[in-house]
């Protein structure tokens, strides 16, 4: 595309040139930083996605060069198409700021909170979106909505309560396997992803509804209260597979493949692979290859230093010091010492030392050596 | 006694049939139009008309015709909007009813003007009787040859189909409509693209109210400037009106746009008065979705000048003392009826009606109508009433399709202007569920609001 075609966009007094056709989201990651707004239904790499969720909404204070009018309402970054000269205000409105604080609100109003025993925790985007956009409390004070229990066979565990519904997993079952099989059943806040019968999920790459999911609502069965996400290592790897890329990411414990996953981007999306296309995978690389001799491991995967799973995973890490014992001339004094009650979780055993995941007995068995 | 233009002959015996309707005149602007007219011809006739879309936005249907992409060999669509689920809204039900051929004969002369060779009716799937109505009158049009191949020679070839919709108010949207009549799940679709360049099937597309594709008939006949002299200012034309509530004579009248609304509550060729006597509280005057008024502000405005049945006088005040048009639905609440409980009614049906697709609507509804079954059953706090305006506040604007918009504003107008029944209610948590506020002061005339005071969202 030759230099003249480009669109001039200004976002929060950033300026970037962009091919036609950018929406006002892209643009922004372009920039990066604040200045990009967060996306829960979006996926550039799902069509149609986008529109829905509503967090990404920003002012439009003008519409282009040609029509410098602003647009009257704020505008879904995500699916709004750039035009040259326009001007876009993020976190420099405070209209954006209101109405995105009410959107996080309406996200979380029905969630259920069961983030400690969830296992998208670490890696949630609706945990992430509440940190960096929610209140500390909630106004709603009626019981949280509750769904049947609907099954999806021996891959996919649904939690329906979780979900915010971004139509993500609906995109994902039209544009990468033969038949659709699930979708949204009933409509407002009673809609629901179900199969209507219920039927399992298995065409062949519906697994990745589960690397689309912002939430915990679509989690992988076999990995299922296996493991805290950030006490396992993601590794790299790939291998020759004739259905998908085979490049995926593997999340190691010791020498135990607990999950395999498709590689994921700084925004949270599955990567490019690099035979080209997206790096979607198969469902017999994610559910069915859970040994270390199945891969070539790569090395450990790159992992953003602001991500709970980056935890433990560095190398010369100082410890913080203790400044109670400065400040108070006294070391800290505790109600309770745990390891006095407790053989788990023992200081003298190195949890990242040991092979595969701990166990009571680890503890056991050490502490009777030393 | 005003004009009628549509409902002129409804009650004519056997004007459902072809036979009767065609010896009162019908059909005669499909020959004027097919014989004598160029499509653009008829579109610049219904500009000049100055009729807007009787659906509840009121944007101008000529200027709406004339945005119609038409790029060369793409098809093009006539959809007729039957949808009609908004709570007080049955008007379009008694047109199809008694009349069927008009719609039909406005949609051979639309269909005629847009280029579009297959046009459907969507219609509302409750009203299940009508479709069989409707199915008939195309089978008799078709056998006169006013459907079919080169309608009366003018090598125009025209089929209308009708297609039932299954229960959601919200298909009524446009965009959700065409979702729906594509046989997929009826939700709106994020515009742009808007569906006069990518309507159904991706297709450009024109979708129009029941009304205003029936106004296209007299609009042909007499002449767009003739139409357009009937009314006032930029409400031309005549108006279906459904009136229902606490009101005499409830029913469907067509207006046209002169009359007070005091007028048309009162009088007895309209309305009839308020029943048993008694005194007006508040009134719904274009549907649902629209804000409601207290008595004081219904019936004149803020400046204190009469309010009339027009789009620009019952808008006059913005939302702050104004209302809507909308679909022309007036519901009418008497001195017995109480403003919390008719709220919370209408925060279930938004709940229920949602589509569920964007967060604020999905949740917020759900949220807004339990606050408002706590107030109505005396368990609200008062700090509820200021979360409701916040909540409706956050709703509004900030979704895809006017759903959200429609359910946030009856909660806006009802606590702008019944604030004081809200809080008798959280006050008086045992003796709300035994009595009603009544009709306190909203009848008493108001002294003029200065400029800016309880501005509204608007
Ligand atoms: C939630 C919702 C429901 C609607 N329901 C109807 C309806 O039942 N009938 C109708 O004619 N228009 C309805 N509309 C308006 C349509 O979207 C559209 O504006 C109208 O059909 C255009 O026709 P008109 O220009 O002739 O008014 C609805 C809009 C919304 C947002
Ligand atoms: S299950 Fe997950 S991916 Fe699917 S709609 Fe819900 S939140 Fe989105
Ligand atoms: S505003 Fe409500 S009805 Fe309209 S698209 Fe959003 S959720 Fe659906
Ligand atoms: S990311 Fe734009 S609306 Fe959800």
């Amino acid at each position: 595309m030759s230099e003249q075609q480009l669109f001039k966009v200004t976002i929060d007094n950033i300026t970037v040139e962009v091919a036609p056709g950018t929406t006002v989201l892209e643009a922004a990651r372009m920039i990066g930083g604040d200045v990009t707004p967060p996306a829960m239904c979006f996926y550039s790499k799902l069509k149609g996605s986008g529109g829905k969720c509503r967090t990404c909404l920003v002012e439009v204070s003008k519409g282009s060069e040609k029509d410098p009018r602003p647009m009257p309402k704020l505008m879904a970054s995500c699916r709004t198409a750039v035009m040259d000269g326009m001007e876009v205000k993020n976190i420099t409105s405070d209209r954006v700021k209101d109405a995105r604080a009410g959107v996080v609100e309406f996200l979380l109003i029905n969630h259920p909170l069961d983030c400690p025993i969830c296992d998208q925790a670490g890696e949630c985007h609706l945990q992430d979106l509440g940190y960096e956009h929610g209140k500390e409390g909630t106004r709603y004070e009626f019981n949280r909505r509750t769904f049947e229990k609907h099954d999806l066979g021996p891959y996919i565990q649904l939690h329906m309560t979780r979900c915010i519904l971004c139509y993500r997993c609906v995109y994902v079952a039209d544009q990468l396997t033969e038949n659709r099989g699930h979708g949204i059943l009933d409509r407002g806040d009673h809609a629901q992803i179900a199969t209507y019968i219920e039927k399992a999920l298995t065409s062949d790459f519906i697994g990745n509804v589960i690397d689309v999911c912002p939430v915990g609502a679509l989690t992988d069965k076999t990995f299922r209260f296996k493991n805290r996400v950030w006490f396992t290592k993601p590794v790299d790897a790939h291998r020759d597979c004739d259905k998908c890329c085979g490049e995926v990411q593997l999340w190691m414990r010791g020498e135990e493949v607990l999950r395999v996953t498709a590689r994921k981007d700084q925004w949270g999306e599955v990567k490019e692979s690099s035979k080209g296309g997206t790096g979607w995978i198969c469902n017999e690389c994610r559910f069915e290859k859970k040994k270390t001799a199945d891969w070539v491991v790569e090395g450990p995967s790159m992992v953003n230093r602001h991500s709970v799973i980056s935890q433990g995973h560095y190398l010369g890490m100082q410890q913080p010091h203790e400044t109670i014992a400065k400040v108070m001339g006294r070391a800290p004094r505790l109600l309770m010492d745990i390891h006095e009650v407790s053989e788990v979780n023992d200081p003298s055993v190195d949890l990242s030392a040991i092979e595969g995941p701990a166990t009571g007995a680890t503890f056991k068995k050490e502490k009777s050596k030393s | 006694m005003g004009r009628k233009l549509l409902l002129e002959k409804a009650h004519i015996e056997g004007i459902r049939g072809y036979d009767v309707y065609r010896r009162e005149g019908g059909y005669r602007s499909v020959e004027k139009a097919l014989k004598t007219m160029s499509p653009d011809a008829i579109t610049e006739e219904v500009k000049k008309s100055g009729l807007r879309g009787r659906g509840g936005a009121g944007f101008p249907t000529g200027m709406k015709w004339s945005f119609l992409a038409k790029p060369e060999g793409i098809p093009r669509y006539l959809v007729v909007n039957a949808d009609e689920s908004e709570p007080g809204t049955f008007k379009d039900r008694y047109l199809m009813e008694f009349i069927p051929h008009l719609l039909i004969e406005g949609m051979i002369v639309s269909s005629f003007a847009l280029g579009s060779r297959v046009s459907y009716i969507y219609i509302r799937g409750e009203y299940a009787w009508i479709v069989g109505i409707l199915e008939q009158a195309i089978a008799e049009a078709k056998n006169n040859g006013w459907l079919g191949k080169n309608i009366l020679g003018s090598g125009f070839d025209c089929e209308i189909y009708v297609q039932r919709g299954a229960g959601a108010y919200i298909c009524g949207e446009e965009t959700a409509l065409l979702e729906s009549l594509e046989g997929k799940r009826g939700n709106p679709r994020i515009k742009p693209p808007f569906p006069a360049v990518k309507g159904l099937w991706d297709c450009p597309t024109v979708v129009n109210n029941v009304e205003t594709i029936a106004a296209v008939v007299p609009i042909i006949n007499e002449g767009g400037d003739a139409y357009s002299k009937i009314g006032v200012g930029r409400s031309t034309g005549t108006k279906l009106i459904s009136a229902c509530g606490n009101i005499n004579k409830p029913g469907v009248y067509e207006i046209d746009m002169t009359i007070s609304v005091e007028e048309f509550i009162y009088s007895d060729e309209y309305c009839g008065g308020i029943a048993r006597g008694k005194r007006l509280k508040a009134c719904i005057p274009g549907g649902s979705s629209v804000p409601i008024l207290p008595a004081n502000l219904l019936l004149k405005t803020a400046k204190g000048e009469t309010r009339y049945m027009n789009y620009e006088s019952l808008s006059d005040g913005g939302f702050a003392t104004g209302s809507m048009m909308g679909s022309g639905g007036f519901i009418v609440l008497d001195e017995d009826q109480c403003v919390v409980r008719h709220t919370y009614t209408l925060a279930r049906f938004y709940r229920h009606e949602s589509c569920g697709q964007c967060s604020p609507c999905r949740e917020g509804t759900g949220w807004m109508e339990k606050i408002l079954l706590n107030i109505e059953k005396g368990k609200g706090k008062m700090s509820d009433i200021n979360l409701l305006w916040d909540i409706q506040r956050k709703i509004e604007g900030n979704t895809i399709c006017p759903l959200g918009d429609a359910a946030a504003w009856p909660v806006a107008a009802a606590i702008r202007h019944f604030r004081d029944e809200f809080e008798w209610h959280v006050e008086n948590p045992e003796e709300c569920l035994r009595k009603n506020y009544g009709l306190a002061n909203y009848a008493r005339p108001i002294q003029p609001a200065p400029v800016g005071e309880g501005a509204g969202t608007a």
